[in-house]
């Protein structure tokens, strides 16, 4: 097995917001490491700025000030487009409303996760919802899907390009336990599979628990950090 | 060169996704372009239509006809008007057969005079003309023949016929070799001239003799120096190019010839078809330009409909910008989706407009019996103009499209 390396590396991140003509500090110095294949939890409140530290990590935000090193190489200083690269083709998100495009099929939706990574390959995207347990959903709107059905899509969209990081954003929030509990087990199954790093952003212990590492956030800062 | 095609792919594969799935607004957004091509196309082919009419039918006369008329004289201060006093002669016709660049003349005199013929009866213009009459004016014979040299030196009593005169003398007979009695003089139909149709100066209602014939029966005017007055001097010269060098050389002749001094004004007039088709050119240009201009403001309204929907577009798939950037897309990719949908719409727009205007043209020439011309630079013209107007109006929702911060998109409802 590869070695583990880091994945992440952050070192005293901040992030402030201007709000009107005062700044709104949401995260103050957080320094914290990812092993490559790890399954981490973000625990924290609302507020506590554990969806703007997932945002950073996804390279859809920058850091006001500190470094973030992702494999290796410094994120901070790098342009929207190299951002764009990095989002396309390493890293897959989940999101706790899924974020479909509800016009199209499910198919479609999953072959739209390859457009900006490298191209669109009909067999692969049919694979990546077979593996979701939707093949004969294929041809259905998200709107035509339960809950648990249109994560499931939007886990095959974020899974069919391999990344190496996926970010799931209160996953099982607008899920009832029965299929928060599948969405939970599909995630553990692929991070299994595929030694993918996951990280899980939750405000419930159970989701959690299922991780190898917990971290606590309150105010911008991680307070604890527990492992399993 | 192969990542090329595959980006193409993904842009079009992408770009068809926004139009197909959100197809009644994408009709709307062509629906303008289609509207302003369209009528483009059927007011231009219109302008052009009637432009080619109206020169066909003056180039029926003959473009290198040039017509000298007799111009006012003043008597004492008092101006006569014009064609009613014979200030051109016979001789001065002659005159100008010798100059440069005239491949033929021919004069003719006219008077109305009655017309009988087995009963029928009718006032007609009658031309005496000399030979070359027929050539000159670009008239054809349909029946029978024009008088010969040896006729016209004779003074033969020879007739050709109008169409119009044809009809009204001789319904139901054949007129040739029949006889038509003029003043005192009676007369043998030798031929019938073809239809000119109701263009102006038109020959059907009139009849041709030679003017020999007609100097013995109608008492011509004799100018001051003994000269044959005629009505009018035509003459065909060798191409439309030399009119204005014709003009010129005829104006100074004539004012030698009729002692004209160095101050008074010309007691002729010279008007070329050449002149003339110039003149009808540039107002059917102006005429095809101003309808040209009426329908560019409806393709540019149809632009701006391009953008109103284009913005409203981005505005409403704001979550779907969010979620292609969050899958990786860059700025520009989004930009160029949309400019794409934007071009790709009005460029199918343009061509629906196209055929539509072409359909609707070809209509209006049966139905309105307008005649309708359209040209392949005009297509063209339009097809283009519509796809830069699909860049131009695209461009700014485009760039808002490609702006938007991901987070916050995705955020939107």
């Amino acid at each position: 097995m590869a070695a583990k390396t880091d994945m992440i590396r952050l070192q005293n991140i901040t992030k402030v917001y201007p709000i009107g003509k005062r700044e709104l500090t949401v995260l103050k110095g957080i320094t914290l490491n990812i092993t490559q294949g790890e399954m981490v939890a973000i625990m924290g409140a609302s507020g506590s700025g554990k969806t703007t530290l997932l945002n950073l990590l996804g390279c859809l935000d920058k850091p006001t000030s500190g470094t973030y090193c992702f494999e290796g190489k410094e994120v901070n200083g790098l342009t929207g487009e190299e951002l764009a690269r990095i989002r396309g083709q390493k890293i897959g998100f989940i999101f706790q409303t899924f974020n479909l495009l509800s016009r199209i099929t499910a198919l479609a939706n999953v072959e739209l996760g390859m457009t900006y990574a490298g191209g669109v390959n009909h067999e692969r995207a049919k694979e990546a919802l077979a593996r979701v347990g939707l093949t004969a959903r294929a041809n259905h709107r998200p709107i035509e899907l339960s809950g648990g059905e249109q994560q499931r899509v939007a886990i095959a969209r974020a899974m069919v390009k391999n990344p190496a990081l996926l970010l799931a954003d209160e996953p099982t929030g607008q899920l009832d336990s029965q299929s928060g509990a599948d969405i939970i087990s599909v995630l553990k199954e692929m991070h299994a599979e595929r030694n993918i790093t996951l990280l899980v952003v939750t405000h419930d212990i159970n989701i959690a628990r299922n991780c190898q590492r917990i971290i606590h956030i309150k105010d911008g800062e991680v307070v604890t950090e527990e492992d399993l | 060169m192969k990542k090329r095609l595959k980006d193409i792919r993904i842009i079009w594969s992408t770009v068809w996704l926004g139009i197909s799935t959100h197809k009644l607004r994408s009709f709307l957004t062509m629906l303008g372009i289609v509207i302003g091509v369209a009528s483009v196309i059927v007011l231009m082919s219109i302008g052009n239509g009637s432009k080619e009419n109206i020169l066909n039918r003056i180039g029926s006369l003959g473009v290198n006809l040039v017509t000298v008329s007799p111009g006012a004289v003043s008597f004492g201060g008092v101006r006569g008007m014009p064609s009613q006093t014979s200030t051109l002669t016979l001789e001065d016709a002659e005159a100008i057969s010798e100059l440069p660049y005239v491949n033929t003349v021919a004069a003719s005199y006219s008077s109305s005079m009655q017309l009988i013929a087995s009963g029928n009866n009718m006032y007609g213009s009658v031309n005496g003309v000399t030979t070359d009459y027929l050539k000159v004016n670009n008239l054809n014979i349909s029946s029978g023949r024009t008088f010969t040299e040896f006729e016209y030196n004779q003074g033969a009593a020879v007739a050709i016929l109008g169409t119009n005169v044809k009809e009204t003398l001789f319904p139901d007979t054949d007129p040739l070799q029949q006889q038509l009695r003029m003043g005192n003089i009676i007369l043998t139909v030798i031929g019938v001239l073809s239809s000119e149709g109701d263009s102006f100066g038109s020959a059907d209602n009139s009849i041709l003799v030679p003017l020999t014939t007609m100097q013995q029966t109608v008492a011509q005017p004799r100018t001051a120096n003994g000269g044959h007055g005629v009505s009018t001097i035509s003459l065909e010269i060798a191409d439309q190019s030399y009119a204005d060098v014709v003009n010129d050389e005829i104006t100074s002749l004539l004012r030698i010839r009729h002692e004209i001094s160095a101050n008074g004004e010309d007691d002729f007039s010279i008007s070329s078809m050449a002149e003339l088709v110039e003149t009808v050119s540039e107002t059917a240009n102006t005429l095809t330009l101003l309808l040209g201009a009426v329908a560019a403001i409806s393709l540019l309204v149809g632009g701006i409909g391009v953008m109103n929907i284009m913005l409203v577009s981005v505005l409403e798939r704001t979550r779907e910008i969010g979620i292609r950037k969050a899958l990786g897309a860059r700025d520009r990719d989004i930009w160029t989706q949309f400019l794409t949908e934007a071009a790709i719409l009005t460029l199918a727009g343009g061509i629906i407009g196209v055929i539509f205007g072409c359909v609707v043209s070809i209509i209006v020439s049966h139905v309105a019996a307008i005649n309708t011309l359209i040209s392949p630079a005009i297509i063209i013209m339009a097809v283009s103009v519509s796809v830069a107007i699909g860049l131009f109006f695209g461009f700014y929702p485009a760039w808002n499209a490609s702006r938007l911060d991901p987070i916050e998109a995705l955020r939107s409802e």
